[in-house]
């Protein structure tokens, strides 16, 4: 059923009576071409490239638990493509020209909001870095405008200029940047897989690969065995668990990151600010609550909840930047699990294991690319080359040293 | 979350800096080849089970320590000193 302005009105008059499952609840059948391991954005957007892009829709994506239920339900919904390195420019860049045109491509509002991203700089050094910054986004095709220390306080007048310890002297804004709503990326996802005929099957855990003569065969799951041509993992979270089903190690360690959401309040922030000093993010919600952020917790977890320390920690820089929020209530928070690699960029790639190929290693930005991301998976499963926007996203790159790491920070994952 | 460091007790996690897999105790000889350096560097086990795992105790006594941590409980099953700790052990 595809959705119009007309179709709201027609149900809305009629009680909204006639709306109907927007996606099936199948019975696994026994083989695919494809069988896609996560049901998550990244997973569901692959599924919906094979079939959309290659033509592949004898697919099938397992999910342990229910659609979304992982990372991408535990995340700040921010979409962005800032970053410096030729190899991740070129694919976050690849994925926000896909958020661009989503809501059109699936037929689903995503509540894509660019209402642009704002990273601050606190001193001489650091403002430059930002200049240069954005010049590599433009260049690139991307957006960048520095805002000078006037236009900062004209147009942030709720931030706290004039701290002793980090004064704000000028902000790098990125236009597109934004945030999304990540429920309705994986449902407008799921649904627009299933309607091209990919097989959505929820509460089925892989539990076991079948791996014969160093191919892919199938998966063994607790819905029963299903043969497969060929298995991609997206699994970011839990990566390391399911490559080892394979007798693979992955270059991971699988970290916390905790957010945080406050009470909903009348709009008060325009703009997605990141407080990099005190490692401090926050955005607004369409729903009004205060969305935010930090660091990593620092150590190796599967919990997904973090710890006092990182949350005081938290709270004490954004009452640093923004001393308006410290009325606010809190009112939840959330951690989730992170695949952080020993360069902080992700991975796409095939691996040693014929037809088994990995999608992982997403750190803490895979909401922003779950469409690229999927773009490119699909591209990589469907013709067996790496995608032109995601060639150096590449596993073998720890061996040849063509590493990505942004922030110079060695083979530290909890540093990234 | 509370560390219990070999010399000074019961602390608060507050005090230590993480450095991730004891596996970094164990560096490969030098003429160990590429492989055997690339596996040690970047390649981990990452279990969600026990973990064998390095901290600092940096704002307390500045001891190296083994702790061995359940990384889905965060529970500790045991912290020894690392100069003590057995080398090659996984």
């Amino acid at each position: 059923m595809r959705y119009s302005a007309l179709q709201v009105l027609r149900n809305g008059l009629t009680g909204n009576k006639s709306w109907k499952p927007v996606w099936r609840n199948p019975t696994p059948k026994s083989h695919y071409d494809v069988v896609i391991i996560g049901g998550g954005g990244h997973g569901l957007a692959t599924a919906y490239y094979l079939a959309k892009k290659h033509g592949i829709t004898n697919v099938a994506v397992l999910e342990k638990g229910w659609l979304g239920g992982g990372n991408v339900g535990r995340n700040t919904t921010i979409v962005r493509s800032n970053y410096m390195l030729e190899g991740n420019m070129k694919f976050y860049s690849h994925s926000l020209r896909l958020w661009e045109n989503l809501e059109q491509e699936l037929n689903y509002n995503v509540m894509l909001s660019q209402r642009g991203l704002v990273v601050l700089g606190h001193s001489d050094g650091q403002v430059e870095a930002l200049a240069r910054r954005g010049t590599v986004s433009v260049m690139e095709g991307d957006d960048g405008v520095l805002w000078s220390r006037e236009e900062c306080r004209a147009r942030m007048p709720y931030l706290n200029h004039d701290d002793a310890r980090f004064p704000v002297y000028g902000a790098l804004m990125h236009q597109r940047g934004g945030t999304a709503r990540h429920d309705a990326v994986v449902w407008g996802f799921a649904r627009a897989a299933d309607m091209r005929g990919v097989d959505l099957i929820q509460n089925c855990e892989v539990q076991g690969l079948r791996i014969e003569n160093g191919k892919m065969v199938g998966v063994e799951t607790s819905r029963g065995y299903i043969g497969a041509g060929k298995v991609g993992m997206t699994v970011a979270g839990r990566s390391g668990q399911v490559a080892e089903m394979a007798g693979l190690r992955l270059p991971i360690e699988s970290q916390v990151l905790q957010a945080f959401v406050t009470e909903g309040l009348k709009p008060i922030l325009p703009t997605v600010i990141a407080f990099g000093m005190g490692h401090f993010y926050i955005s607004q919600s369409d729903k009004g609550g205060l969305v935010f952020g930090g660091d990593l917790d620092g150590y190796n977890s599967y919990a997904q909840r973090g710890n006092i320390p990182m949350m005081e920690h938290i709270a004490e820089a954004g009452m640093a930047l923004m001393p308006m929020i410290g009325k606010a209530k809190m009112l939840r928070s959330w951690g989730g699990i992170n695949d952080m690699t020993m360069d902080g960029s992700p991975i796409i790639d095939k691996s040693p294991v014929e037809n088994f190929f990995v999608n992982c290693g997403w750190c803490y930005g895979g909401f922003k690319a779950v469409p690229g991301s999927g773009d490119c998976f699909a591209h990589l499963m469907a013709t067996g080359n790496p995608h032109p926007a995601a060639n150096r996203l590449l596993l073998n790159r720890f061996e040849t040293g063509r590493l990505l790491d942004e922030t110079g920070n060695g083979a530290s994952p909890n540093l990234h | 979350m509370r560390i219990n460091c070999p010399n000074c007790g019961d602390r608060d996690v507050r005090e230590f800096h993480y450095r991730g897999s004891a596996k970094l105790l164990n560096r490969p000889a030098p003429d160990a080849g590429e492989a055997a350096f690339v596996d040690y560097v970047y390649l981990r086990e990452n279990p969600a089970g026990l973990n064998r795992e390095l901290w600092f105790h940096e704002m307390g006594c500045r001891s190296w320590i083994v702790a061995q941590r359940n990384m889905s409980t965060h529970e500790f099953a045991g912290t020894e000193l690392a100069r003590n700790a057995k080398r090659g052990a996984k």
